[in-house]
């Protein structure tokens, strides 16, 4: 029952200029400003201390602003204490009350609602049903795997019926397999229910296959906010170059702009053409990037309107579906690129000195 | 959704079964052993190591430790001192009914001279008066007098044996009769098969006079003069024997005896009872003669009866304590109430420091934790006379509410030599012992349970009330544990602020230790302490669980 475009509204939560420092001289979250829409499934995603979870902590009211609002549909939240938010929160070790059995973890919260015994635990079998653990009400937490615990704490978080969701890293303390199916359930839920979901997370490829949107965080500031398919494809600063995904990057200068197409100079003399990003004036220092996977080297699958340039072959590993091969490319020794292992592709020799091509539209000219 | 079934346990398949052959044959190790074996080498010799790393902590606890308490438990039951001074009184009181009217017959009573007279010459007398002094009240001025004129009971025979034939004033005379053959002095007396035959009260009055000269001075009872009450245990056997078994007599002395025998028919004679009357008419009292009858057994209940306000009567029966007497049941009942006070105080004083200081930063509790421990470095006595200071009459808190116009000063307030400075000043000294406990187990709470409480819509005192303060309820009873076993036992600061109304049992305990001497009845209330804190231990462990005690 995911709500229909028309209805949703885009300003569900509202940070407006927010701001928060912990000592007085220097800010953890600096100048805020982002909209989430009802039903919408938004990532934090940055490294520790880039201020993610300090926007949850505020949002939950565990912290305070301060400067700036934060608006809750429409109401600003600031004064009103955690308890009367109404947002459910799932954190990072589950917090799942070790002293009460499952069941008990799951009406706390319609207990302290003073919900009626028989609605309570109505509500409590169906949370349960939700999240597949029926059988597992009368066990205590310390009774029950991570990955259970962690379906009970999304339970409990669910269970009161709250608009908002907020998670903080409850997938950290999992191992892979089971971090992967809980990423597909919780999506599957909060677009199921049709909830509102502020999911903070440092890992990067939680955050592309969950989310609707996901906002970068560092240095106290969003670097950018968009689709995961536009955050990878079209990182707009550096950072987010590096930080999603495997990323090469060449510096150099820029020589011309014309348009949609930047002329670079890089630090060894090689002249290539990219798309300008955040480059404005020839002269300007810029990292150049580049996806891995958009690098070619088999003559036949090159197009024509590739440039190309020489690289050395330091390292060659197979992986099954892929191959990755670093290389010295212009000077860079960690110049890495993953092809796919297809019946005519050519394995590459440690010493080989190949030429390497890509589109400019891959090549992206950056902020130094 | 595909993976409820995976997080569930997943029943093995039967591999790992198939994995192993059928077992007939034990399992060995490389060098042909069998593994169990090997194995079992193997751990031993770690077990040796263990043990021998823990050995000198072993024998140190049980020196200093195990061996006190054992000898302590014995002590409050051990009661050797009556049958092991007063041998043949006990004997001799066997057949005798304590619960009559009717004191002992005369044998009793010409045993009680032999006995008393070897006790006043060991200087036992005054000891065995006191031990049976804390039963009946009264009797160890009997003994006391005893000593000055029990060895002359039996002079009268004396006199008249010796005017018969002046052999019988020969010490000598006397242990070649008595003695066994080829006794000589270094070694302890022995009396002859045959003169505890026919002579059989004589034989044991002469025992306990040659032992009593032996272990004394280290005298030859061979150069001793034999004390009266031989002479009165001769005369008493010589009148119960007949003249054939006297003249049967083979040993050294036949003829004398024989003439004796033939005299003491003719002899002036008084009633022994009225021989022991001369010596202290506390002997013609019922209850003198009942009190050692019914602690003539090695051991008795007896203190543990004392310490819990109840006594044996002289005729054996269970009866309450003579009410002036009545105080251990008030002590004991005042120990554990002012414990559980003291207990109640610290949970209530130490339960918010102790969640202040685990929420703060490490810097500034580590620099709070210090000051909670600041006390463990100053001297008790210090800060127990620091207490006397604050509350007496005089002192500071007084004098400040006098000033202050609260207080009268003819009226100011008594808070100190009674329960409330008791009270106050262990709160005081045992505080640290409930706040580590519980400072170490909440440190362990992680602020993210009292987060999701108040994320899931509870107040903060619900978010405490229900999730913060049950998980620290091990630190509690830890705390509590430590508080309740310390102050049960506490000694110094009750008795120096304790007064009258203030004191625990332990206080009591000292007393029968350093003033009394009861040492029994000391150890008697020790044991029940330790019974009640084992007991209140075991009752803790069924209610809340031992292992629920976390101290960090």
């Amino acid at each position: 029952m995911a709500l229909d475009a028309g209805n949703r509204k885009t300003d569900f939560v509202v940070f407006d200029r927010v701001q928060k420092s912990y000592d007085g001289e220097t800010l953890v979250v600096k100048d805020l400003n982002l909209d989430i829409a009802q039903g919408e499934f938004l990532t934090m995603l940055g490294p520790s201390g880039s201020g993610k979870t300090t926007c949850l902590m505020m949002l939950a009211g565990f912290e305070t602003a301060t400067h700036g609002d934060i608006r809750l549909d429409g109401k600003p939240i600031n004064n009103i204490p955690p308890h009367k938010r109404g947002i459910g929160m799932v954190f990072q070790n589950y917090a799942l009350f070790p002293h009460m059995t499952v069941q008990e973890n799951l009406a706390f919260p319609l207990e302290v609602r003073k919900i009626g015994k028989d609605e309570r635990e109505a509500k409590v079998r169906r949370a349960l049903e939700m999240v597949q653990m029926q059988d597992f009400g009368v066990r205590r937490p310390a009774q029950l795997s991570g990955g259970q615990q962690q379906r009970i704490a999304l339970a409990r978080a669910l269970v009161f019926e709250p608009e908002l969701v907020l998670m903080d890293e409850p997938l950290g303390a999992l191992d892979k397999q089971l971090r992967e199916r809980m990423q597909f359930e919780i999506t599957r839920l909060a677009h199921q229910i049709g909830i509102t979901v502020v999911y903070v997370t440092h890992d990067q490829t939680e955050a592309l296959t969950m989310s609707d949107r996901v906002a970068v965080f560092n240095d106290g500031k969003i670097q950018q906010l968009a689709e995961p398919d536009v955050l990878y494809e079209k990182p707009e600063n550096s950072f987010v170059a590096q930080f999603i995904g495997e990323n090469n990057t060449l510096t150099g200068t820029v020589q011309e702009i014309n348009g949609t197409v930047a002329t670079v100079r890089l630090d060894d003399g090689e002249i290539i053409d990219c798309t300008p990003v955040n480059v404005s004036r020839p002269g300007e220092r810029t990292q150049v990037s580049i996806r891995p996977e958009r690098v070619e080297y088999n003559r036949d699958r090159l197009s024509p309107d590739a440039h190309t340039i020489h690289a050395e072959v330091l390292e060659f590993i197979y992986m099954g579906d892929i191959f990755r091969t670093r290389l010295r490319v212009a000077g860079n020794e960690d110049f890495v690129i993953k092809t796919r292992n297809a019946p005519d592709q050519r394995r590459l020799q440690r010493g080989e000195t190949i030429e390497i091509g890509w589109l400019p539209e891959d090549c992206r000219a950056l902020d130094a | 959704m595909t993976d409820a079934a995976a997080d569930a346990p997943i029943p093995k398949p039967d591999a790992g079964d198939r994995a192993r052959p059928e077992r007939q044959e034990p399992l060995v190790a490389a060098d042909g052993r069998p593994l169990k074996k090997s194995l079992q080498r193997s751990l031993r010799r770690q077990k040796l190591r263990a043990f021998g790393l823990v050995a000198p902590l072993l024998l140190f606890v049980l020196v200093t430790f195990i061996a006190p308490i054992a000898d302590m438990l014995f002590r409050s039951v051990e009661n050797q001192i009556v049958s092991e001074t007063l041998p043949n009184t006990t004997a001799a009181l066997v057949g005798w009914d304590a619960s009559g009217e009717d004191l002992p017959d005369d044998a009793a009573f010409a045993a009680l001279s032999y006995d008393l007279a070897a006790a006043v010459e060991q200087r036992a007398h005054t000891r065995l008066g006191s031990r049976l002094n804390y039963e009946t009240t009264g009797i160890s001025s009997a003994f006391r007098r005893s000593g000055r004129g029990i060895d002359d009971v039996g002079e009268i025979y004396l006199d008249q044996f010796v005017a018969l034939d002046p052999v019988w004033e020969d010490s000598g005379f006397w242990a070649r009769m008595i003695g066994a053959e080829g006794w000589a002095h270094p070694a302890p007396f022995a009396p002859s098969a045959q003169a505890q035959g026919l002579l059989p009260e004589t034989a044991a009055a002469y025992t306990a006079f040659a032992r009593a000269m032996q272990i004394r001075n280290d005298d030859d009872p061979a150069a001793e003069e034999p004390w009266a009450p031989v002479y009165l245990a001769l005369q008493r056997d010589l009148s119960a024997a007949d003249a054939g078994d006297v003249s049967a007599w083979t040993g050294p002395g036949a003829e004398q005896l024989e003439a004796a025998h033939a005299a003491v028919g003719g002899f002036e004679s008084v009633p022994v009872r009225d021989l022991i009357a001369d010596v202290d008419d506390a002997w013609l009292e019922h209850d003198v003669w009942a009190t050692i009858k019914t602690f003539s057994p090695p051991y008795t209940p007896g203190y543990f009866l004392t310490s819990v306000d109840l006594k044996l009567s002289p005729e054996g029966a269970i009866v309450a304590q003579d009410d002036y007497q009545r105080i251990h049941v008030l002590l004991f009942q005042r120990t554990l109430f002012m414990s559980l006070v003291i207990m109640g105080c610290t949970i209530l004083l130490g339960y918010p420091i102790a969640y202040l200081i685990s929420n703060m930063p490490m810097r500034t509790a580590n620099l709070l934790l210090i000051l909670v421990l600041l006390p463990f470095w100053t001297s008790l006595l210090v800060r127990t006379s620091a207490w006397k200071v604050l509350l007496q009459q005089q002192g500071v808190i007084n004098d400040t509410l006098v000033w202050i116009g609260l207080v009268a000063d003819d009226a100011r307030l008594t808070m100190i030599n009674n329960q409330f400075g008791t009270i106050v000043a262990m709160t005081h000294i045992l505080l640290p012992f409930m706040i580590l406990p519980l400072y170490s187990v909440m440190k362990t709470i992680p602020p993210s349970y009292v987060r999701a409480a108040k994320s899931l819509g509870a107040t903060n005192w619900t978010a405490f009330w229900r999730v913060y303060f049950p998980q620290s309820v091990p630190g509690i009873g830890a705390g509590c544990i430590l508080v309740f076993i310390l102050s049960i036992g506490y000694y110094i600061t009750p008795e120096l602020v304790g007064g009258t109304t203030g004191t625990f049992i332990s206080n009591r305990i000292a007393f029968h230790i350093s003033s009394s001497l009861n040492w029994g009845l000391a150890a008697a209330l020790g044991t029940i302490l330790l019974v009640v804190v084992l007991v209140l231990y075991w009752l803790y462990d069924r209610i809340v669980g031992i292992d629920n005690v976390s101290l960090g």
